[in-house]
Formats: structure tokens, C-alpha cells, sequence
């Protein structure tokens, strides 16, 4: 009987092998092979791609862990990062794919006819995926660091080295290939311990039936009922309501939603199909990629939250003796996340919303608990240890090629030296996504303490300033360039001033009474795009219309006829 | 110029937004609308052991998200062909 340590190895490293074994058979032999893949790629296939690109250590790792706690209000990041792809699919796939650049800034650049713009574009891109990057190689630091026993600066290193490998080496081409192989191993990762979970909790195979089922220990009382139950007995809010107010449920949604249309790793995805009819399907077979694990999610959240309550509270809600605590609170007092304070004193373990509380339990352990708090065999535990690195990686792997290219094509290319051959560029580019890893493992060694802060960020300047950008140059064709540059300016300074107020200078005050009409600073994206559209559209009505040339650039790109592949120039 | 006229290419595209818009609808309306909203309203019916609102949140909108694309897609596919812009 091989042990956990010993499977984790087995599985990590085998799928370690695969990837790199994908990244040498595909290597990028042009500039266009390294920042869309030759623009060659099934729709099936990015669609995958995309999924496990999307998916990052925080959809894998930490989602089911932050629903299981937030109960009803988990479903800001459910629909938030779902609905986004609606909007992709509809609103800006198939006329960015029409456009046939390689990048977001290109787009922004040439429809604004200004560099003023792409700088902007750039500046924005870069820094929305280093905030990303950081987070994505300490999960893969936290998952070594628990599985394999090593301190987590080697585990950084170790995955640094992998990505440094595929990525600089493979570029889109690589890169994609690889994620394909990364989608398989983090679903199958997901998706054993959920079902086993599922069977034993519920009886169901299917975790999304088993979710609203009845309890499989013949009481006949559904999951959720229970979980309501139990919440009231704690002093929890109860679990399908949630303590947020409605409209800032509404405000976070939505700025998640149109937060994740922005982001320039997920529509440079869409750069990389060979048709405009492909791109619209690539984003429907994404979304039914990520589904699978965001319909999971929930019902492995409410499974969880039962399972932990039952071993730590006892089946009689009495408190389960210290000295008889399972292995996995133990494993995980090792690393802090788990911590028991004997508050009066009867030596027994108590969770609870209350002052009779005595445990602190971090939302982070949950997906890679579960499976130990379930009791499953040492190889579905290892499984998981690999879906966390290959979910990390995946997506680690897609935000350091758009920093590579925002650096060597939009900077250098198009901006300073115009003049580089295809050669030279593809040697800057592989350069910058180098120097790009290498910051990135720093960020991970040394993590700045405001990575979970800096999502919001992410997200609220993605939707305050791409989407109402992107938008507006396919669907107005009146916009020009004042209208744009003082929308994006507007929209995402307005967006910044509010988060760092109330995230960095001022965290203290950050409470509902204090919130503009009761929106938190990670729903502030939404009024933040809604301040961009407003002064875009008074500035541009102001300026005059933009040069005959791009208002044929928006006529033709609003139809799939004559695409092509993506060009240069 | 690949439509065959001005005016069709303002057909065209009268029509892909008149689609869009509506497609938009009903994915504003299942997460916006039934999943926040009305969940409270809802969440007074039972769904498969689910109270519905609360079903809609976390499971029903993502479905309708998948549905409503793939019906995009094969509507604009036929779209394009009427107006004879498809690609070869």
C-alpha cells in the first residue's frame, strides 16, 4: 500500500512528463506560431483549451471553499465567471476574430487610430495579468508544499522551471496543446472525489443531482435542508440565503460577468481559431468545458460544509474529542490553516458562527481537504495535488504570453522599433516571457499581502475599461478617439480611487454604510463601466467623427466574410 | 464590398442586433432576473429537492449560458447565409 507521498509524486511528475512532452512535439517556429498558435486550432479544441486556461488555481482550489462559506452568495462568482462567456460569445469573439490581430491593445490602437490608446491597452494588460500571475504560482507553491513535503520556495521553482519550459519554448502553439492535457487532468481531479463524495453523502453519481437530493443516511432530510439546519443551530446565516444585500449580489455579478469578457488572456483565445464561425463556437464549447466544474463547485461546497461540521462537531453536536481528531486536522495544523483554541476547556473541537466557536478554519483547504476529510484512498488525494498544479499552470502558462506579447508586439513592434524582423521579435518575445516567469516565481516566493485585494482589481478595471472600449468601437461607429481615451481614463480612475480607498488606505472603513448606494469595491467595476460609457459617449458627441478608413475598418468587421487568418499587418 | 447593397448590409445587421438583443434578455433575465432578483420570490417553489431560486444561482443560469450560445451560433450561421456573407 503506497502511501500519499508516494502517489503524489507518481502522478504529479507523470503529468509533469506529459506536458513537456506536448511542448516538444509542438514547438513555435514563427511569430505567428508563438502568439496564436498559426491560427490554426479546432474549435473543439480551444474550446478546451480556453476552459483550462480560464480555470486558474482560484476556480480550482479555492471557489468551492469561499461557496461553502458564503452559502447563497457563493453565486457571485458561479454566474459571474459564466456569464461572462455569453458576452464574449456575442459581443466580441466573432468581430475581434473578423479584425484578425494578434492582441487587445492592436484593436484598441487601430480602431482608435492612436498610440495614445494602445499604450493604455498595454499598460492595462500587463498589469491585470501579473496580478493574475502571482496568485497562480503560490497555489502551486501551497499545493507542493502540502502534497510533497517540500517548503514552498522549491515548489516554486519546480513549477517556475515547467513553465518557464513550455511556455518560452512552445508559445501559443505550446501552450495550448499543453492546456488540452491540463483540462483532463483537473477535471478527472475534480470530478473522482466529488462523485465518491456524492455517492456516499447522497447515493447519486452525479454531484449536481446529489446537490438537492436527500441525505443517504435514511433520515429523508434533502442536503440543503440540513445545511440550513445546521446553520441556524451555529448561529450561521442560513445557507441558500447569504448575508450580502441584494444589490451589491447584483453589482459583484455583474462586474465579474463583464470583468472576465475584458480580460485580455480569455479573447486572445479567440485569435487563435481559423474562422469567424469557429470563434463563436470555441466560446460555446469553452463555457461547456468550464461548466462542468462550476455546476460541481456547489454541490462539492455543500458537501464539504457537512462533512466538515459532522467530524469536527460530532454526529451528536457535542464537540468531537482532540485527542481523537482525524488525520486531516492535524495535517493541516502543520501548515496554520487549521488552528483549535480549547475556549472552555472540555478538551472537545467546536465550529460554530458564535461565541462557542473554537476553530479557525482557512476557505482555501476545503477542495484539497476534502478528499481526506471523506476518507477517500491516498491516489484520489494525489489526483487532486495534480488538478491544483495543473490548473495553476494552465493558466500561469496563458497570462505570461499575453505579457510577452503586449511587450514584444504592442511595445517594441508597433510602438518602438517598427522595424524588427519576425526573427527578432520572436527573440524579444520569448525574452519578456522569461524575464515575465521569473518575476512571477518572485511574486510567489515573496507574496505581496494583497493578492486576495488585487482580484477586485483585476476585474474592476477589466470591465471599467476594455469591455466599454471593445463595445463601443464594434457597435458605434461614431466613437472616435477622444470619446475612448476619456472613457477608459475616467472609467478606470474612478475604479482605482474607490478600491484603494477602501482596500489599502482606509480597509477600516470598508463596511456597507459607508459603500456608495451599497456597492462593495469588488462590484465597483459595474458603476466603473458605467461611468466609461457615459463620458465616452458626451466626449465623442463633443469631437469630431472618427476618418472615413476606420468607420470602413467597424463596417467590415461586422460580418464573417473575408477573415483570413490573423495577419500582422 | 461584399453585400450585395447598402441596404442589405442594414438588414444584416438590423437583424444580428435584434438576435443579440434578445439573447441578451434572457441571459440577464435567468441571472440578474431568477437568480438575485426574484430569488427570494422563487425560493417559495421546490425544484428537484432545490428551492428554485436559489437553484437558478448556482446551477440553472450556467446552463442557460451553454443553451443560449450554441443557439447564437446556429443562428447566425444562418444569418450569414442568407445575406450570403459566410465564409468559403
Amino acid at each position: 500500500m503506497m502511501d500519499i507521498r508516494t502517489w503524489t509524486f507518481l502522478i504529479v511528475g507523470l503529468s509533469f512528463v506529459l506536458y513537456i512532452g506536448i511542448a516538444i512535439y509542438c514547438r513555435a517556429g514563427s511569430t505567428k506560431e508563438f502568439y496564436v498558435a498559426g491560427g490554426g486550432v479546432h474549435p473543439i479544441v480551444n474550446g478546451m483549451a480556453t476552459a483550462a486556461d480560464w480555470m486558474s488555481a482560484a476556480s480550482f482550489i479555492s471557489m468551492a471553499g469561499l461557496i461553502s462559506f458564503m452559502g447563497y452568495d457563493g453565486a457571485v462568482y458561479l454566474m459571474g465567471w459564466t456569464g461572462g462567456y455569453v458576452l464574449l460569445a456575442l459581443c466580441l469573439a466573432p468581430y475581434l476574430r473578423k479584425f484578425g490581430k494578434f492582441t487587445v491593445p492592436d484593436f484598441i490602437g487601430d480602431r482608435y487610430y492612436s498610440q495614445t490608446a494602445r499604450t493604455v491597452a498595454v499598460i492595462c494588460a500587463i498589469f491585470v495579468s501579473f496580478t493574475y500571475v502571482a496568485g497562480q504560482m503560490r497555489g502551486v507553491g501551497v499545493v507542493f508544499s502540502r502534497f510533497l513535503e517540500v517548503d514552498i520556495t522549491t515548489g516554486v521553482f519546480l513549477g517556475m522551471a515547467i513553465v518557464f519550459f513550455y511556455a518560452v519554448l512552445g508559445g501559443m502553439k505550446g501552450i495550448t496543446y499543453t492546456q488540452v492535457a491540463q483540462y483532463c487532468v483537473l477535471m478527472m481531479a475534480y470530478l473522482v472525489p466529488a462523485i465518491f463524495i456524492s455517492i456516499m453523502i447522497t447515493g447519486h453519481v452525479i454531484p449536481q443531482f446529489g446537490f438537492g437530493a436527500t441525505l443517504a443516511d435514511g433520515s429523508g432530510v434533502h442536503l440543503l435542508d440540513k445545511l440550513d439546519g445546521l446553520s441556524a443551530e451555529l448561529g450561521f446565516a442560513a445557507y441558500t440565503s447569504g448575508t450580502k444585500s441584494t444589490i451589491d449580489v447584483l453589482f459583484i455579478t455583474a462586474a465579474l460577468m463583464v470583468g472576465t469578457a475584458g480580460l485580455p488572456h480569455v479573447i486572445v483565445r479567440f485569435f487563435t481559431v481559423p474562422k469567424v464561425k469557429d470563434a463563436r463556437k470555441s466560446a460555446g464549447w469553452a463555457l461547456i468545458f468550464i461548466a462542468v466544474l462550476y455546476t460541481t463547485a456547489p454541490a462539492v461546497a455543500g458537501f464539504a460544509r457537512l462533512n466538515m461540521i459532522n467530524t469536527i462537531n460530532g454526529a451528536d453536536s457535542q464537540g468531537t474529542e482532540y485527542s481523537e481528531a482525524p488525520t486531516w486536522v492535524t495535517n493541516w495544523e502543520k501548515t496554520g490553516l487549521i488552528g483549535w483554541e480549547d475556549k472552555n476547556e472540555d478538551g472537545r473541537m467546536f465550529y460554530s458562527g458564535d461565541e462557542r466557536n473554537e476553530m479557525h478554519i482557512d476557505r482555501d483547504i476545503m477542495v484539497l481537504a476534502n478528499p481526506e476529510i471523506a476518507d477517500l484512498p491516498a491516489w484520489v488525494i494525489a489526483l487532486v495535488a495534480a488538478g491544483g498544479v495543473a490548473a495553476a499552470l494552465s493558466t500561469s502558462a496563458g497570462l505570461l504570453l499575453v505579457i510577452s506579447t503586449s511587450i514584444s508586439h504592442d511595445l517594441l513592434k508597433r510602438n518602438l522599433m517598427p522595424n524588427i524582423s519576425d526573427k527578432m521579435e520572436l527573440r524579444y518575445a520569448r525574452s519578456a516571457a522569461a524575464v515575465a516567469v521569473c518575476i512571477a516565481g518572485y511574486l510567489g516566493i515573496n507574496p505581496p499581502g494583497f493578492v486576495a485585494q488585487v482580484v477586485a482589481f483585476a476585474f474592476g478595471l477589466a470591465a471599467s475599461s476594455f469591455f466599454p472600449a471593445i463595445i463601443l468601437g464594434i457597435f458605434y461607429k461614431r466613437m472616435n478617439k477622444y470619446g475612448a481615451i476619456t472613457g477608459m481614463v475616467s472609467g478606470l480612475l474612478f475604479t482605482a480611487t474607490y478600491i484603494v480607498y477602501f482596500k489599502f488606505i482606509n480597509p477600516a472603513a470598508s463596511v456597507p454604510e459607508n459603500w456608495w448606494f451599497g456597492v462593495s469595491p469588488e462590484g465597483i467595476g459595474t458603476l466603473g463601466m458605467i461611468v466609461n460609457f457615459a463620458v465616452a459617449a458626451v466626449v465623442c458627441h463633443l469631437t469630431p467623427p472618427p476618418p472615413q478608413d476606420v468607420q470602413d475598418m467597424v463596417e467590415s468587421i461586422r460580418y464573417p466574410q473575408g477573415a483570413g487568418e490573423a495577419q500582422v499587418h | 464590398m461584399a453585400f450585395h447593397s447598402k441596404e442589405l448590409a442594414k438588414a444584416y445587421w438590423r437583424e444580428n442586433i435584434k438576435l443579440l438583443l434578445s439573447l441578451l434578455f434572457i441571459w440577464a433575465l435567468v441571472s440578474f432576473g431568477f437568480g438575485i432578483l426574484f430569488a427570494d420570490a422563487l425560493n417559495n417553489f421546490h425544484f428537484f429537492g432545490f428551492k428554485l431560486g436559489f437553484w437558478f444561482a448556482q446551477q440553472g443560469a450556467i446552463y442557460t449560458f451553454v443553451v443560449l450560445i450554441f443557439v447564437y451560433v446556429y443562428k447566425m450561421n444562418r444569418l450569414d447565409e442568407k445575406y450570403d456573407v459566410q465564409e468559403d
